[in-house]
């Protein structure tokens, strides 16, 4: 992002063509015409390495949790909203909760409530399917295999497109998903999300 | 905690160890299939692995997308390149005449070809995407011989399994295995959009790689060896490009 802050659409994109829009940053190569009078050290040898690395630990575990996930009835049981959740009404009072950063009771914290469940199932089956699809589809050697993956995209700078804005909604959820748990009460939620269970000091004995 | 746990314990445990050992195997089974790149070790490596070994077996005998005449990019871009050195300007104010290009290693005839003895070999185009991994992209017609037709005149040994090639910049190295070195898209490509191929884009000859980004499609290409190992060569990491920090592999 930082050596190309230019993003396009189509299949093939450069500084000698039109950019749909330019990230406002300067750049780690001095080709691209940022407007800066700089440029940044190169980063992307390390970054590069990383960046793959963690996506085939993202796909190893996200694998993992997509098999259980179903086998156990995880996103049936906790991630589907219930039907009776699924009115304008439940939804209003349930967003106005969260803007006036009311704490779930103790009852409510043992499950998810309509707007995590569609976030979630929304981050779980769009967001992180659509960022992995993204990536595959800007790798020449993958789309020599595979070029359907690149071509419904529309092209391999429109996967590239995508996946920058993909990452951008995915780092939103993150920010807003931590600032969440802060408010429900930092400890516990962490407690929580380690055992299983909701209240530690209510575990059952 | 209930007892649950302990049983938990143990089958974690038995997952654990047969874990390690079906790692173990996996990796003596990749070295010996060759799915195991030049640069696997650091804290890196695993990824590198993975994508090397992933891709090698899905792709190993697939074709680079190729576009239609009209998806041609107006202008190839030439990027930016460090000052030419002197032997090369030397050759350019020949107009190339004297470029050669030498191939030997475990090869029964070594050869060395002249742009002219390269073109007068059958030539094959394909209208391709070279990818930077900076994130940019332009597509082209380049022209060349395939690398798999002089490799073949040089007769490659069966025990072969990389192609080293070298730029005139002594800085730029790279190397391939025998699936991308005899993959019919694999070129010495001489002609870019029907003419010459530009300096700015590598000329008078250039190694192109189409599954693999631009780094590795090796500009001003002037010598080849074929090898069964890359210790030998540069920091034995494989190429130029792990020594600053990239992946050999740039199927990705």
């Amino acid at each position: 992002m930082i050596s190309h802050p230019r993003f396009y659409w189509g299949e093939a994109g450069n500084v000698l063509t039109k950019p749909l829009f330019q990230l406002p940053i300067p750049s780690s190569r001095a080709l691209v015409p940022t407007g800066y009078k700089y440029v940044l050290p190169d980063q992307n040898g390390w970054s590069r390495a990383l960046h793959f690395q963690t996506a085939w630990i993202l796909v190893l575990t996200g694998l993992l949790y997509f098999i259980s996930g179903f086998f156990t009835g995880h996103f049936w049981k906790n991630l589907m909203p219930r039907k009776a959740d699924l009115s304008w009404r439940v939804l209003f009072t349930s967003f106005a909760d969260h803007l006036r950063f009311k704490r779930p009771s103790e009852a409510e914290a043992w499950s998810y409530n309509v707007l995590q469940r569609l976030s979630y199932l929304f981050v779980i089956f769009v967001l992180f399917p659509l960022v992995i699809w993204s990536g595959l589809a800007m790798s020449l050697s993958f789309v020599s295999a595979f070029p359907a993956t690149v071509t419904l995209l529309g092209g391999q700078q429109s996967a590239r497109t995508i996946h920058f804005f993909v990452t951008v909604a995915l780092v939103l959820f993150l920010l807003v998903h931590i600032v969440m748990v802060w408010f429900a009460g930092f400890w516990s939620r962490m407690r929580a999300m380690i055992t299983g269970r909701a209240g530690a000091d209510k575990e059952p004995t | 905690m209930s007892d649950l746990s302990r049983r938990k314990l143990i089958t974690t445990g038995l997952a654990a160890a047969a874990g390690v050992t079906g790692l173990g195997v996996a990796a003596h089974l990749a070295q010996s299939y060759g799915l195991v790149p030049p640069d696997h070790g650091g804290i890196y490596g695993l990824g590198e692995t993975l994508t090397y070994a992933s891709q090698r077996l899905l792709t190993r005998h697939s074709l680079a997308r190729e576009f239609s005449r009209s998806q041609i990019s107006k202008r190839p871009v030439p990027n930016e390149m460090p000052p030419l050195n002197a032997a090369f300007k030397r050759l350019q104010a020949g107009g190339f005449v004297d470029w050669r290009l030498s191939v030997d290693g475990m090869v029964a005839r070594p050869g060395t070809f002249s742009l002219a003895q390269l073109k007068s070999y059958p030539s094959r185009s394909q209208i391709t995407q070279l990818a930077c991994e900076e994130g940019w992209s332009y597509i082209a017609e380049w022209t060349g011989v395939p690398l798999s037709h002089v490799l073949e005149l040089v007769g490659v040994q069966p025990q072969a399994k990389y192609v080293v090639y070298f730029s005139i910049d002594p800085d730029w190295w790279e190397s391939i295995d025998m699936a991308d070195a005899l993959h019919p898209q694999t070129f010495l490509a001489y002609g870019l959009n029907g003419e010459e191929l530009p300096v700015g884009n590598g000329g008078p000859l250039r190694l192109r790689l189409p599954r693999q980004l631009g780094y590795k499609s090796v500009k001003f290409i002037t010598h080849m060896t074929v090898t069964d190992s890359l210790k030998g060569f540069g920091k034995g990491l494989g190429s130029a490009a792990p020594e600053a920090g990239y992946a050999w592999y740039a199927g990705i």
